[in-house]
């Protein structure tokens, strides 16, 4: 069999896997990333709503190569169809861009290749390889081939459909309740506002909403994601989208240019990331906002700190699941106490009637809130139904 | 289970959902363990477009 050696293996070239292997190749390890696909970035599994606010953080630069549209805020619609706006002035930095999705990985991919990681496309990780309880490379298909690559530390970026953590033994399996079932459809010719990304709240999307998040002035992504456990018959997700579009004038006129489906996981995070040459990132660490469904920003927050902490480890010569705890510890800094609290909120949300959407959303337009914030938006929810945020009362 | 070609769009929905990773995405092709399928039947229920049948 053909043997490949390097530091780091990276499996899986979305924005999580590719942010890994730029900073830890910045680090100065030796880094493999390698991608099931014959192309990153495609097929686009993504609504490509994107805030804009942590690109800095995470030190990617923006380009106009994989922006479609810059978006001035959000509007919620309710049932009834009131839209509360949140616009740049209350949102402050969260409303951002539609992107080009399949630019963005590749993108994102020259980052780790400028910086010397090594890529390889069509290659299929079938099994890791363990030595002495500690990963230690894994078995790849490439082009017909069996490949043994041997690395010191193994990066599970492998997305929704992770095997990379199970096959290391960490427990990733999802509640139907903490997964979101999503189709979208590129359509075009239709009538939007390129100004909003809009979403659809109530049960048109049970446990999830409706996007139209537009491309240009006549193009978007009109996509739903509706909870598992609301799920009753096979192809239901497709049937909500394609009734609701069916009432809407200005977007059933439109043309479909692009069908993409897949599922996220709107869980609490993952209780645990590391084991002996091992790190999960991304999706497959679970890491999306249980909100949003949104995964890239967190997924590229956390792939900066996996990154680096994989190059210490190699300098330090140490890839033990103690040395790797820096991640563990850096990643859940910045994104748990969102994550849980967000799981929290979808907890609650999944199970309001589209009256009290109706309401909420009413109120929501109506009140000039200072600052959107989670605390801001509870105290304005609360005035009204108190009994709704009981449970979030030690936030306010 | 069985997936049907013409529908699946290969988006590794039932891969992540299956809480006994008895499903495997290769890049054109669903394939099912039927020796760990525990019948669950949630990939019926989270395939996206319907193409998952027992």
């Amino acid at each position: 069999m053909k043997e490949i050696n390097c530091d780091v293996l990276v499996v899986g070239a979305g924005p999580a896997g590719s942010v890994t292997a730029w900073y830890a190749a910045k680090g100065g390890a030796s880094v493999l990333l390698v991608e099931k696909r014959q192309e990153i970035g495609s097929p686009v599994r993504c609504g490509e709503g994107l805030s804009k606010y942590w690109l800095k953080d995470v030190g990617i630069p923006e380009d106009r190569r994989w922006i479609a549209n810059e978006v001035d805020g959000a509007r919620i619609f309710s049932p009834a169809g009131k839209a509360w706006i949140i616009d740049e002035k209350s949102a402050g930095n969260e409303v951002g861009y539609v992107i080009e999705r399949d630019q963005f990985d590749k993108y994102l991919a020259q980052l780790a290749a400028r910086a010397g990681a090594e890529i390889m496309l069509k290659t299929w990780v079938k099994g890791i390889i363990k030595k002495d309880g500690f990963v230690c490379g894994a078995v790849a298909r490439h082009m017909g081939e069996d490949v043994r690559i041997n690395a010191k530390i193994v990066v599970g970026a492998d997305g929704y459909e992770s095997q990379v953590g199970r096959w290391a033994g960490i427990d990733t399996s999802l509640k139907p309740n903490d997964i979101d079932t999503c189709i979208q459809y590129r359509m075009t010719g239709i009538e939007c506002d390129r100004r909003f990304c809009d979403f659809y709240l109530g049960s048109v999307a049970p446990g999830g909403y409706i996007w139209v998040f537009p491309k240009n002035e006549d193009t978007a992504n009109v996509g739903i994601g509706v909870q598992l456990s609301k799920i009753k018959n096979p192809g239901e997700v497709k049937q909500y989208l394609d009734r609701w579009i069916e009432k809407q004038p200005g977007i059933k006129k439109g043309k479909k240019i692009d069908m993409v489906a897949g599922a996220v996981s709107i869980s609490q995070p993952l209780e645990r990331t590391v084991d002996n040459g091992l790190m999960l990132v991304g999706d497959a660490a679970r890491m999306i906002d249980p909100i949003t469904g949104g995964g890239v920003s967190n997924g590229c927050k956390a792939g900066k700190v996996c990154g680096e902490v994989a190059a210490q480890a190699i300098e330090a010569k140490d890839c033990s699941a103690e040395f790797l705890q820096r991640y563990e510890r850096g990643w859940r800094a910045i994104l748990e106490e969102k994550q849980y609290r967000n799981w929290l909120a979808k907890e609650k949300l999944v199970t309001l009637s589209d009256d009290v959407f109706n309401e909420i959303i009413e109120l929501l337009a109506d009140t000039k809130l200072e600052k959107l914030n989670v605390y801001n938006l509870l105290k304005a929810v609360r005035a009204k139904f108190p009994d709704l945020v009981k449970e979030f009362e030690e936030m306010l | 289970m069985k997936s049907d070609k013409e529908k699946c769009l290969y988006c590794g929905a039932c891969v992540g959902t299956c809480p006994k990773n008895a499903i495997y995405l290769e890049e054109t092709r669903v394939v099912f363990d039927e020796e760990r399928c525990v019948k669950c039947r949630l990939c019926v229920k989270v395939c996206p477009v319907g193409a998952i049948s027992e």
